[in-house]
């Protein structure tokens, strides 16, 4: 049995600000919703089911809010689904909406992804103590600076690469209308200048918390043969996942992110992404990881990630362009942020990017990761169906 | 979709009122032991892996994460979770297969509900701006249901009592339930509810192993074969639902093929009694068909996995030669918001 081709038709997003304290969690869900299926023309009726995901529930504190935002989302008498793979779940998310349309079970499909931080404190939610469980320590950036310092030891590269990588981020940034971080006074200088963290990650070198909603609406050929703008179409989707720490793990480049990759790439007929890929939105919280996840997506050879981005190959104008949107760096309303990631590079392969497109985009890579570095989602979208 | 998807395994633990000597992990992995020992499968074999979970239960984000490590996932595995009972985890993992990306799947979830107080935990579940700081619990919100139902004249107290002590009287059967025998029907808990029309609160964990065609015969001498899987959600606001009904109930039922033929047993998620008066209309089930011969959930509901084990029950029912059509239910949020239906099949005999 052949699967039906998912095409992206509908993408909206809210403007991710620190604290959206004139909307509700429903409110802004259903205004991230509206707005990709105001791009799709469609309405609440042409849906025939709801994929929806966060981080978790802790963030906000309502257990299994899908049940609460049933409504808002135009859900009632419809199914909808709850996804949650932590960080990744963006990307989970709208993978498992794309199954339900590739196995025929359903023709249209909303997938949703949100996170209103400044209903909690994400730092707290992530560090609660339990017994017997190595803790967090100070939230995501005290689990990931360690793996940061052992790719610098690793790869041998210089201290600059990180602040380079944010740098290019918020600069990237300034170009997308609905990114968190609109720093237009950003120097290099004034990244390197920024308090020390988590040795080596800077303030300025880490996301922000947002709020923030993405939406999609995927269909089938026939959704797809009546879109008003030009749809992208799913050439490859997968999940991988091993386990949170073990002896063998490698948390530089974890084996869980280059299978996902490669089976990806084996769905959409990549032989060399370095030179078939055209855009990449990947999720780099820290910006350590652009030069980490180049090496285990297949970009660069172990240990040369940061050959390109000291180049300039990752720049919006550059040979490969990471991140035109300017990424979770400068956008981080964590559940929704690996959708963001998805969206963006669909948006890329549409043309419809504005002012962060990158000139002549056909296939672009959408990437999420969570947990400890060992859930990975990731998606290819290409301006062409994929038989074509 | 003309690719044939069956349950060919099932396990359970024995649930329990409270498991504090044991950690989530620990409780599910016997069960992850039993159900791939009923194949012969091992981790690595397993084409997708699908759960389902709170991170609410235990306490803590991210909860999920540490049940991962107890799967053995090495090499790196296909995977994903649902924050849901594990029966909508089944259906993820039953569109994955549909897909013929994977030809198996290893479905599992659980919950500790011992830990804090459940009632309380619960109403995090509700609108948190308008109706969560007001602490409406899981029992007044179920109560509010029954008594719409003896108020529409749909039922009464007797008639409650009497489906509770069904229940745990064919518990008996069941080494895995929590309650069973003759049970107390108590006082009242929530006018009407008295303590025998609710489920007990206790801990346990359930898995699934799903195959796909031929696959699923090789693994199981009589798979039970999903003919249909639908959920449907309601409104949140009780105040816009009609509680003597769900209508979800029955369009999941009929998108799954419920009613094309009669089913011979039914595993429905009612955790109070009220809710199967609600549930047997919705799915027009009449005295012929054998409801909950497990105890359902008045006999054990560990929260996050009560749902995926009907639908393991019926499959069960169906693997013995006790059933050859069989109809699963499973249910999630207040009063019956939110409801899967799976229609199971033997071959024929």
């Amino acid at each position: 049995m052949s699967k039906e081709p998912v095409a992206v038709i509908g993408i909206g997003q809210t403007k991710h600000v620190a604290a959206r304290r004139d909307v509700s969690i429903a409110g802004l869900v259903r205004e991230a919703a509206r707005s990709a299926l105001d791009d799709a023309e469609l309405d609440w009726a042409d849906i025939d089911a709801v994929v929806i995901g966060k981080a978790p529930d802790f963030f906000e504190g309502v257990m299994m809010p899908e049940l609460y935002l049933a409504d808002a989302l135009g859900a009632v008498g419809k199914p909808m689904l709850r996804v949650h793979t932590a960080g990744s779940v963006g990307g989970s998310t709208a993978l498992v909406a794309a199954n339900l349309v590739a196995a025929r079970v359903h023709g249209t499909v909303l997938t949703l992804a949100f996170e209103k931080q400044s209903e909690s404190n994400a730092m707290w939610g992530l560090s609660l103590p339990m017994p017997f469980q190595q803790p967090l320590l100070a939230g995501a950036g005290g689990f990931f600076a360690p793996h940061v310092r052992a790719y610098m030891r690793r790869s041998g590269a210089p201290d600059t690469i990180g602040s380079l990588v944010a740098y290019k981020d918020r600069r990237n940034a300034l170009k997308n209308p609905y990114a968190h971080l609109h720093e237009h006074d950003i120097t290099l200088e004034k990244v390197q200048a920024s308090p020390m963290l988590w040795d080596p990650i800077r303030y300025s070198e880490t996301c922000p918390s947002s709020d923030g909603a993405c939406a999609m609406v995927l269909t089938d050929r026939a959704g797809a043969a009546r879109a008003p703008r030009p749809p992208a179409w799913m050439l490859g989707g997968a999940m991988r996942s091993e386990p949170t720490l073990f002896p063998g793990k490698d948390a530089v480049s974890p084996q869980a992110g280059k299978d996902c990759a490669a089976d990806v790439y084996r769905q959409a007929g990549i032989a060399d992404p370095r030179r078939d890929i055209d855009a990449v939105e990947m999720y780099v919280p820290f910006s350590w990881y652009e030069p980490m996840w180049l090496e285990n997506l297949g970009f660069a050879a172990e240990g040369e990630g940061w050959k390109l981005t000291e180049a300039g190959v990752t720049e919006l104008d550059g040979d490969l362009p990471v991140n035109m949107s300017g990424g979770v760096l400068s956008t981080n309303p964590i559940g929704a942020s690996g959708m963001i990631r998805f969206a963006e590079a669909a948006l890329q392969v549409r043309g419809q990017a504005g002012e962060h497109q990158v000139e002549g985009a056909r296939k672009a890579l959408g990437h999420a990761y969570g947990g400890g570095s060992q859930f990975f989602a990731m998606w290819l979208v290409g301006a062409e169906p994929p038989d074509a | 979709m003309n690719r044939e998807i069956a349950v060919v395994a099932f396990a359970q633990t024995d649930h329990r009122r409270t498991s504090e000597e044991l950690s989530e992990v620990e409780m599910l992995m016997p069960v992850l032991h039993e159900v791939l020992a009923q194949t012969g499968l091992k981790t690595a074999d397993i084409g997708f892996t699908c759960s389902g979970s709170s991170d609410y239960l235990a306490g803590r984000a991210f909860s999920f994460t540490l049940a991962l490590d107890g799967v053995g996932a090495w090499p790196p595995i296909s995977e994903s979770h649902v924050e849901m009972d594990g029966a909508w985890a089944l259906y993820e993992a039953w569109t994955k297969l549909l897909t013929g990306d994977a030809d198996t799947a290893l479905v599992y979830s659980y919950g500790k509900s011992s830990p804090g107080p459940l009632r309380d935990v619960l109403t995090r579940q509700l609108d948190p701006y308008y109706v969560a700081p007001l602490w409406p619990d899981s029992v007044a919100l179920a109560a509010l249901q029954a008594q719409a139902l003896i108020d529409a004249g749909d039922t009464d107290e007797p008639a409650l009592a009497a489906v509770a002590a069904r229940s745990r009287a064919d518990a008996t059967a069941n080494s895995h339930a929590q309650l069973s025998g003759s049970v107390p029907h108590g006082d009242y808990l929530v006018r009407p509810l008295r303590t025998g029309d609710c489920p007990p609160i206790g801990d346990g964990a359930a898995a699934v192993i799903l195959a796909a065609g031929e696959r699923a015969r090789e693994l199981c001498d009589r798979p039970a074969w999903i003919r249909g899987l639908d959920h449907r959600i309601e409104a949140h606001g009780l105040g816009v639902r009609d509680l003597t009904d769900s209508p979800s109930t029955r369009l999941a039922a009929e998108k799954a093929g419920a009613f094309e033929r009669p089913v011979d047993t039914a595993e429905l998620h009612a955790p109070f009694t009220a809710q199967e008066v609600v549930l047997r209309k919705a799915l027009s089930l009449d005295d012929g068909v054998r409801v909950n011969p497990s105890g359902g959930a008045l006999a054990a509901n560990p929260v996050m996995a009560a749902g995926l084990i009907r639908i393991g029950e019926a499959a069960a029912g169906i693997h013995r030669g006790e059933s050859d059509r069989a109809l699963a239910h499973a249910t999630s949020g207040p009063c019956l918001q939110q409801n899967l239906v799976a229609v199971l099949e033997g071959d024929p005999r």
